[in-house]
């Protein structure tokens, strides 16, 4: 091979190996770091066709609507745990630590964490976003029957000022 | 009126973006010399329309005229005047405006400051930017009217800007991002109208050059004004979160990254020509990638603002035109350009070749943990999320051999390096990087091989190599004084770059490493050490703000028994959005951040409070303003104002 055709094959390979070994150790680690999101009724009745339920230890999501007076804070420390809840089955978050600004019971959050047992999720994170519009996707394409009307679409009523 | 006139002036701008689009590009090709010299007036016109067209909405804002929906969604009377201003790019609508109103005047910029160019291209390239702008006028005024009115009812008192935005980050943050964003419209501009024309060589290089450089240098600041404004803002002291939009911008900051570099080997050595092309096109493709994942609401994020199907499906038809478009004539144009540049497997372009291609790795890793949870979600196999340890682990394995290859590749010769040569000052850098990471540990005391070690080792490396190669350069001047006038100004400004990547390197593995956080619950006078540090809360009380209330939490910080400072946080409740926010109290040094968070209100009169310690956080920032300056530098380099020969001529010729 000419030595110009022989540099370009290297070059090429060199890309291409580099490629794949950037793509298969892409994947390994995005297998170790995909967290699959739950509701709470697919959390208890299993996701999918196959009814497939997580094991206790996995890593997961779980995003619902805070139960309203399902909140309990320890007087202690910064422990407190609630329950979410979407169309029936109810399950419970325990975490310890401080929950963001617009966590209200009634609002619907994302918790990040691992399961403990078939109803009880340890939250490493708990995500509520700051804007009262905002309700998490997942929640609201889980929530069909319950309408969710961002306050800016809702009609405005008379006493809310007009002229 | 002042409403309409401003709609009025947007319509005119589209008129003259339309213009601009046809008649320079037409006159290029039947060699029209009237239709290519009227492209500087319509840039010209255009920015001029587009300037007023802001203005009248900045005017709606400052004069809480609520009949216009903007307005009364995104600001309300009690709005401090500041921010009111900010909030007319604040909301979808506004900030395309402002998105508009940049590419103008980046049009505006070409027409003015590139009188060196051939006319023909100049024409061309404002042809062209005046094409993308005509997708983005059109956009502005179909798809997101600012200056839509909600006639005849209206409220009397307007939404409030969401509280998260009031914030002095929020003033500057946007316009820069966008400068940096749309800036690179200009090199893809360039490099359209070369894939026309066909000329692609060292000259060309050097006429896109700065105009890269200068994209590279907001986009550069704006990220960084970004994390700095989520690090006070967010209230939980983080500074990057693999956000899907912070995650858009990161994308086309890597491939402009890979740009700038590539440009350098095409103005050197003329060849990588089709290589920078290509990356010419995907840094303005990934921008436009940026703008449809934040505006389409495809992705949730905190940024996203709210989504509209209709306007994801247009950026979407954009976005693929353009991309395809741009492909299709590079598919046909480039087979033509050949790279003659001979050179050796060790050598100053396989360096940047390899640069090149981390950079673009980094891209492609971004990209698919960008998307991949929607690719998951459409297939129909459920929702998933990828977070943070993904994004750091892959970025961990990426950061090494490229912290390593940036030490070496500055003192590669072009062409052709032999290794022995090198061997003597390698070494030598390499005990002092030792020494240096080993030193600033021991001062910490805590000397560990952990990731902080590597962070301090990498930058070290990075650095020393960086001043050591500098003062190599300047002594083949001679000596060092007579060489530092000398020396390119681009020259400078590549080693300051690399010292900021170094210091930003430093900042995040010293950060990831030492941080101490705690949640802890505290009554007033009770006391709590975190990290050496021992926080008191002294008072809590009621705050009353101009368009909030809430409350805020006095703390003293002492350190061995001696006074460090006094913190001020406060838990903000805003009263028309009934939005809670938190202004974190942050004591910043050099070394270290003291960062606290007024958390909720516990029971038994006590309050939840987020105390961190943050070694070296500031360097993350201060890593980012160096490699802007850096690129300020290298803009400020003579031979990007030389006039070229052909230019000469032409003027000549006229």
């Amino acid at each position: 091979m000419q030595p110009r055709r022989q540099k370009r094959l290297l070059a090429v390979l060199t890309v291409v190996g580099l490629l794949t070994g950037a793509v298969a150790a892409m994947l390994y680690a995005m297998q170790q770091n995909i967290d699959l999101f739950y509701t709470p009724s697919q959390l208890v009745n299993g996701l999918g066709e196959k009814q497939t339920k997580p094991q206790p230890g996995q890593r997961l999501r779980i995003g619902g609507m805070v139960v309203t007076g399902s909140v309990k804070r320890d007087p202690d420390s910064l422990k407190v745990s609630f329950d979410l809840v979407d169309t029936g089955p109810i399950v419970t978050v325990t975490y310890e630590g401080i929950l963001p600004d617009l966590f209200r019971e009634g609002q619907g959050i994302v918790a990040q964490g691992v399961l403990l047992d078939a109803t009880t999720v340890a939250a490493t994170e708990v995500l509520a976003k700051h804007d009262e519009e905002y309700m998490p996707p997942e929640v609201a394409e889980a929530l069909k029957g319950i309408k969710h009307v961002p306050p800016s679409r809702q009609v405005n009523q008379p006493d809310s000022g007009s002229y | 009126m002042i409403v309409e006139a401003g709609q009025l002036a947007l319509t005119f701008a589209f008129a003259l973006a339309v213009l601009l689009a046809i008649l320079p590009l037409y006159g290029s090709f039947v060699a029209n010399k009237p239709m290519l010299l009227l492209a500087k007036p319509l840039a010209f016109g255009q920015f001029f329309f587009c300037l007023l067209a802001m203005l009248a909405l900045i005017y709606a804002f400052r004069t809480n005229d609520f009949s216009v929906i903007n307005v009364a969604q995104n600001s309300s009377s009690t709005l401090p005047w500041y921010y009111q201003i900010t909030a007319s790019f604040g909301s979808h609508e506004g900030s395309m405006l402002l998105w508009v109103l940049m590419l103008a005047g980046w049009t505006a910029l070409v027409a003015q400051f590139s009188k060196a160019l051939p006319l023909q291209l100049h024409g061309r390239i404002l042809g062209i930017l005046g094409l993308i702008n005509v997708g983005f006028v059109a956009f502005s005024l179909i798809m997101s009217n600012p200056f839509e009115r909600s006639l005849p009812f209206f409220p009397v008192e307007g939404r409030d800007l969401n509280p998260l935005l009031q914030d002095f980050g929020m003033i500057l943050h946007p316009p820069t991002l966008y400068m940096g964003y749309v800036g690179f419209a200009v090199a893809f501009a360039f490099a359209i109208a070369a894939l026309m024309g066909g000329r692609f060589d060292s000259v060309w290089a050097r006429w896109v050059r700065p105009w890269a450089l200068a994209a590279w240098l907001f986009l550069t600041l704006g990220i960084m004004l970004g994390s700095w404004w989520a690090y006070n803002e967010l209230g939980w002291g983080g500074w990057w979160f693999w956000d899907p939009v912070e995650n858009a911008s990161f994308m086309p900051w890597l491939a402009g990254t890979a740009l700038i570099h590539s440009l350098a080997v095409t103005e050197k050595r003329g060849t990588f020509k089709s290589w920078t092309v290509l990356l010419a096109l995907a840094a303005f493709a990934l921008s436009l990638v940026g703008a449809f994942l934040v505006r389409s609401g495809v992705l949730v994020s905190v940024h996203s603002f709210a989504t509209d199907p209709g306007r994801g499906l247009y950026l979407l038809v954009f976005l693929l035109l353009v991309v395809g478009g741009s492909l299709l004539l590079y598919g046909i144009r480039m087979n033509a350009v050949r790279s003659q540049a001979r050179y050796q497997l060790f050598s100053r372009e396989m360096m940047l070749w390899g640069n090149n291609i981390f950079l673009l790795t980094a891209c492609l890793i971004v990209f698919l943990g960008t998307l991949f949870p929607l690719f998951h979600k459409e297939l129909g196999l459920g929702t998933i999320s990828i977070g943070e340890p993904f994004f750091n682990q892959m970025f961990y394995y990426l950061t090494i051999p490229f912290a390593l290859l940036l030490g070496l590749a500055p003192w590669v010769r072009w062409k052709q390096q032999q290794l022995l040569p090198l061997i003597k000052p390698f070494s030598l850098i390499a005990i002092a990087s030792l020494m240096l990471a080993l030193g600033v540990m021991a001062s910490m005391q805590s000397v560990q091989a952990n990731l902080g070690l590597l962070g301090l080792l990498l930058g070290a490396w990075v650095g020393i190599s960086a001043l050591a190669e500098v003062m190599l350069r300047l002594r083949q001047f001679g000596s060092v004084s007579a060489g530092i006038s000398k020396l390119n100004a681009s020259h400078y400004g590549m080693t300051l770059a690399h010292i900021g990547f170094a210091v930003l390197v430093v900042g995040v593995a010293m950060t990831k490493t030492y941080t101490v956080e705690r949640d802890v619950r505290m009554q007033e006078g009770d006391s709590t050490s975190v990290a050496g540090y021992e926080f008191t809360l002294t008072d809590v009380y009621d705050l009353n703000g101009p368009n909030y209330g809430g409350q805020a939490a006095e703390l003293d910080v002492s350190k061995d028994g001696g006074y460090v400072t006094h913190l001020h946080a406060e838990k903000r409740f805003y009263r028309i959005q009934r939005t809670i926010m938190t202004e974190s109290a942050v004591h910043a040094r050099l070394s270290r951040d003291l960062y606290v968070s007024l958390g909720e209100e516990l029971p038994g009169n006590a309050w939840a409070l987020r105390i961190q310690v943050k070694p070296f956080v500031r360097w993350i920032w201060l890593g980012g303003v160096l490699m802007s300056l850096g690129a300020l530098l290298a803009l400020a380099d003579k031979r990007y104002r030389r006039k070229s020969s052909v230019a000469k001529q032409e003027v000549a010729n006229a």
